[in-house]
């Protein structure tokens, strides 16, 4: 009999496969936009503001006009020509593309220079003289609604204030009563700074125009390329098939590389007024003040408790800083993206929620770094609420913990805020985590060091998480419904290439999706090419943000692998001479159930299909499947860190950093790991270090990396990796989604840590970066620690 | 403005080429020799996206002029290795999954290289060190860690065969 497919042998599921990517990332061969040159191609630079408010008197650019290899100066009033000053954002509100009446924020685009290399453009930048009239500037939400308070945005027609958004969910009276009934009322605020995703490469663009075919090519750095060709046709009025977006690789997304910036605007509509294609790649100043800013939400909050621990209810506020411009994707229903996804790990109840956004004059905020919609802001805020509450109790942080956690047999469970979670073994990821840090051993030794005038702590994070939007019914964005496809083609030898909507910016897509028809099909996964990026070329998907392309687009996968391998069975019952009912699968081959020798692989299958194909049976074998899922998937993960807090100077190292993952099945454990500990990394550097924050006069602090802390190998601690594994039930292949996890509960995890070891202090919180002067002034005069802007300064 | 004559030594290959005396070593490699497995991050010294060895020794090559390495050597990624022959770095790399974006990498390959040409048989923590003048933000570098650890090993192995 034959040999059966040993899966992860030929790469299948479970295969900690190499990557395909590295054949080429590691000899230099990559293709980012910055390495493309196409034939005529000159290069464009944007002049920014300086001045975070202010009136534009006058743009004078005759002096770049007259620069030897200039070739065009675009300002808002020649965009406006072609009704391009201003666009749509993803989220129905307008942002300037070169502002024309006033700035808004600083860092803003006034005009840009195409020349023939990007030295003489920025040349012609510099030679671009502005005259401004500056106006008073709005750092956070409360300045934005106290009276008086100038208006940003009086663009827009029939605003008087500077509100963007208002939004609620819940029972808001039965949380009243709950209330009423609580023996103990935990309270806390806190704010959730502004941080930048800040991927390594800077976003950029190539617009290519051609005249003669009217079509528009632009290679650039979007993790969303079919939403941008979308967002492309509204805004430049062009017909969505003559419009081809690549997205080739990218170094690095993080939410940073989803919304649409005037950048990619101007090059295009310089490439069509000029009819040469045109380079636009932004300096990392550029790209630091002013793209896709994430959180700085202020929150106040409350839970109230019964005396054994139990959580009876919980309610909180968000006022959220979105900038000058409302302009991050979010789903049109979900104004505040999925924030009432807090507390959703935990038995609670009765719930309620109230948010409401502001303009400011700071660069457009609120993208989902490195998270689903706003997800890492509520389990920032769930986990520093869980520990301040559980120190109100006087209770253990793991037992107040364990008495609230949603029970294996409650699944699925519809959370007070209406999601419903799938599944999961919260408990037991506890357990693992407790067990690996050997958590009563620590505060054995926090209390003996803490005689000894050292400063232990130890910080817990539990916490699920929604990933993989949609479902359709609820998600959409710009009116375009959250579902992704996948293309499959077999060849005739078998083998094949794999078309997909999503984008990889660094999570391995052409590695695992290829293991995803492995594993259906028995195709070695070397045998499968996977093709993404670009939409002349790949089926819709919304893209790969909020840990959705395994959720989705790796579902359509193994749905359009099932249609081929239902194809191969007719193919292979003719091949067999049987009926189709008397075909039996296993991995890669299909053989008679009565006869267990007689049987054909599906390469053979998919010779047939070209070659040898039954009567009346439609030739080739290939297909596609767009997967709409019933559900969130829900991963689950508990995060423990410990530390030592130096009293003197206020500095704090990590001791252990332990993470629990269940993100159901693991396509590829090995990177699986990879996306732990590069999201545990960003968690430790918001907590830490990423400080990027606004004065008085709106002047950005932190744009560059001199002054934006990113943590280096020498900083970044080491992390001890464990897994549990419950399957989600509606995944087709049980996968949930991982890319996320580690940065959005890790944060609270080392935040929680540090307050630990500060527990006898009375204070109940300092806001992230626990810099080093935060922590110490803390501990010094027993006292909270805002980091809300204005930046302090010594005259202050 | 006036162009300079440059000669310089290049994975190997002499170049000899006008370029301006503004050119940055970084467009000079990406640009003019079309080696554009160098990549530019972030300007200003900081994330090491652009590491190429001059002479041996890593330098940030976005905030040197090209007119700097006239007469003397510069190694790109490009010159580490061949698809077909790599390097024990580039090999380490893919064994231990030290990349995910990729953008870091020819640089963090390139200061590992310094690192291990220097000290062929280093500690973790020595490797840390080594590399905390290159930015990673996808991987957390404890595989990166792992990966020049493998690459130590191996080149030791290596150097171990021949001596015998």
């Amino acid at each position: 009999m034959a040999q059966a497919l040993d899966e992860v042998k030929i790469g299948g599921l479970g295969a900690s496969r190499k990557r395909v990517e590295d054949d080429r990332f590691v000899v230099g061969k990559g293709n980012y936009t910055d390495d493309f040159k196409l034939p005529g191609m000159l290069h464009m630079e944007i002049l920014r503001s300086p001045l975070a408010h202010a009136r534009i008197k006058s743009i004078d650019t005759s002096k770049a006009w007259q620069m030897p290899g200039v070739h065009m100066v675009l300002t808002g009033d020649m965009a406006a020509q072609h009704n391009l000053a201003w666009m749509p954002t993803l989220s129905y509100d307008t942002q300037a593309v070169l502002a024309t009446d006033k700035v808004r924020f600083q860092g803003q685009e006034i005009a840009c220079v195409v020349a023939d290399d990007p030295y003489i453009a920025k040349d012609g930048c510099e030679a671009i003289q502005v005259e401004y009239e500056p106006l008073p500037v709005i750092v956070n939400p409360y300045q934005a609604v106290a009276e008086g308070a100038p208006v940003i945005r009086d663009d827009k027609e029939g605003q008087t204030d500077n509100i963007c958004y208002r939004w609620d969910v819940g029972d808001r009276e039965g949380t009243e009563r709950a209330f009423a009934q609580a023996d103990v009322v935990s309270k806390i605020e806190l704010h959730y700074p502004r941080s930048h995703p800040s991927p390594i490469e800077c976003c950029g663009s190539i617009a290519d125009y051609n005249a003669a075919t009217t079509k528009l090519t632009v290679y650039m750095t979007t993790q969303a390329p079919h939403i941008i060709r979308a967002a492309v046709a509204i805004v430049a009025e062009l017909p969505e098939h003559m419009i081809r977006i690549v997205s080739p690789d990218i170094g690095g997304g993080f939410g940073n590389k989803v919304p649409v910036y005037p950048g990619y605007v101007c090059s295009i509509l310089c490439s069509i007024l000029l009819a040469r294609p045109i380079k636009w790649i932004e300096d990392k100043t550029g790209n630091l003040i002013s793209t896709g800013y994430a959180r700085d939400m202020y929150y106040k909050g409350e839970l109230a408790l019964r005396k054994d621990g139990k959580i009876l209810a919980v309610r909180f506020h968000a006022d959220t800083d979105n900038g000058a411009f409302f302009s991050d994707a979010q789903p049109t229903k979900f104004k505040i993206g999925l924030l009432h996804s807090a507390f959703a790990c935990y038995d609670i109840p009765y719930a309620y929620m109230t948010a409401q956004g502001a303009y400011t004059n700071k660069a457009p905020g609120g993208v989902a770094y490195r998270c689903s919609f706003r997800v890492t802001e509520a389990m920032f805020f769930q986990e520093r609420a869980i520990q301040t509450a559980a120190n109100d109790l006087g209770m253990d942080q793991a037992e107040f913990r364990r008495i609230n956690l949603v029970k294996d047999d409650q699944f699925p469970f519809r959370t007070p805020y209406g999601f419903l979670l799938d599944s999961g073994q919260y408990e037991k990821c506890l357990d693992v985590a407790l067990n690996a840090i050997g958590y009563h051993d620590f505060l054995r030794e926090k209390e003996e060091a803490r005689k000894q005038g050292r400063r232990l702590g130890i910080g817990l994070s539990t916490m699920t998480e929604p990933l993989g939007a949609g479902n359709s019914r609820e998600y959409d964005i710009l009116g375009i419904k959250m579902f992704d496809c996948a293309e499959l083609r077999v060849h005739p030898s078998g083998k094949a290439i794999l078309k997909i909507g999503s984008k990889t910016q660094g999570q391995g897509h052409e590695t695992t999706f290829a293991q995803i028809v492995s594993h259906e099909l028995g195709i070695p996964a070397a045998d499968i090419l996977v093709q993404h990026g670009d939409t002349d070329n790949t089926p819709f998907g919304m893209g790969t943000y909020a840990s959705r392309s395994t959720p989705t687009a790796g579902a359509a996968t193994a749905m359009v692998s099932r249609k081929i391998r239902a194809k191969a069975r007719k193919l292979a019952a003719h091949l067999l001479e049987v009926s189709e009912e008397d075909v039996e699968w296993e991995l890669g081959r299909f053989y008679v159930r009565s006869a267990p020798n007689n049987g054909v692989t599906i390469q053979e299958c998919a010779m047939a299909a070209y070659g040898n194909m039954p009567d009346g049976l439609e030739p080739g074998l290939e297909n596609n499947a767009y997967y709409d899922p019933p559900n969130m998937t829900w991963p689950f993960a508990a995060y423990i860190v410990t530390v030592e807090v130096d009293p003197e100077t206020g500095v704090w190292d990590v001791l252990r950093m332990v993470a629990v993952d269940d993100c159901g099945v693991r396509i590829n454990p090995m990177i699986v790991e990879g996306q732990i500990m590069g999201g545990m990394t960003e968690a430790y550097a918001m907590s830490n270090m990423q400080f990027i924050t606004f004065d008085a006069e709106g002047n950005c602090v932190g744009s560059n990396y001199m002054d934006y802390l990113l943590p280096t190998a020498w900083e970044t601690p080491g992390f001890e990796l464990h897994e549990v594994v419950t399957p989600s039930p509606h995944h087709p292949i049980g996968a949930k989604g991982i890319g996320e996890c580690a940065c959005v509960g890790g944060p609270a995890a080392f935040v929680n840590a540090v307050h630990d070891a500060l527990d006898d202090t009375g204070v109940r919180n300092i806001d992230m970066p626990l810099l080093p002067h935060r922590v110490w002034e803390a501990l010094t005069y027993k006292r909270d620690v805002s980091g809300a802007p204005p930046l302090k300064t010594d005259a202050d | 403005m006036e162009e300079r004559r440059i000669n310089v030594l290049v994975n190997g290959e002499p170049k000899s080429v006008d370029v301006e005396p503004r050119l940055l070593l970084a467009h000079f490699l990406r640009e003019v020799l079309g080696l554009t497995g160098t990549h530019i991050g972030c300007d200003t010294t900081n994330c090491g996206a652009c590491t190429v060895l001059l002479d041996g020794l890593p330098v940030k090559s976005c905030t040197m002029f090209a007119v700097m390495v006239d007469g003397h050597e510069v190694m790109t990624v490009e010159g580490l290795g061949m698809p077909s022959e790599l390097h024990p770095i580039q090999e380490g790399f893919r064994e231990e999954h030290g990349l995910q974006c990729g953008f870091c990498t020819p640089g963090m390959m390139l200061a590992a290289k310094a690192l291990l040409d220097e000290n062929p048989n280093p500690t973790e923590e020595d490797v840390r060190w080594g590399l905390s003048g290159n930015l990673c933000r996808c991987t957390g570098y404890q595989n990166i860690v792992k990966a020049v650890l493998w690459a130590a090993e191996k080149l030791q192995s290596e150097a171990g065969a021949i001596s015998r």
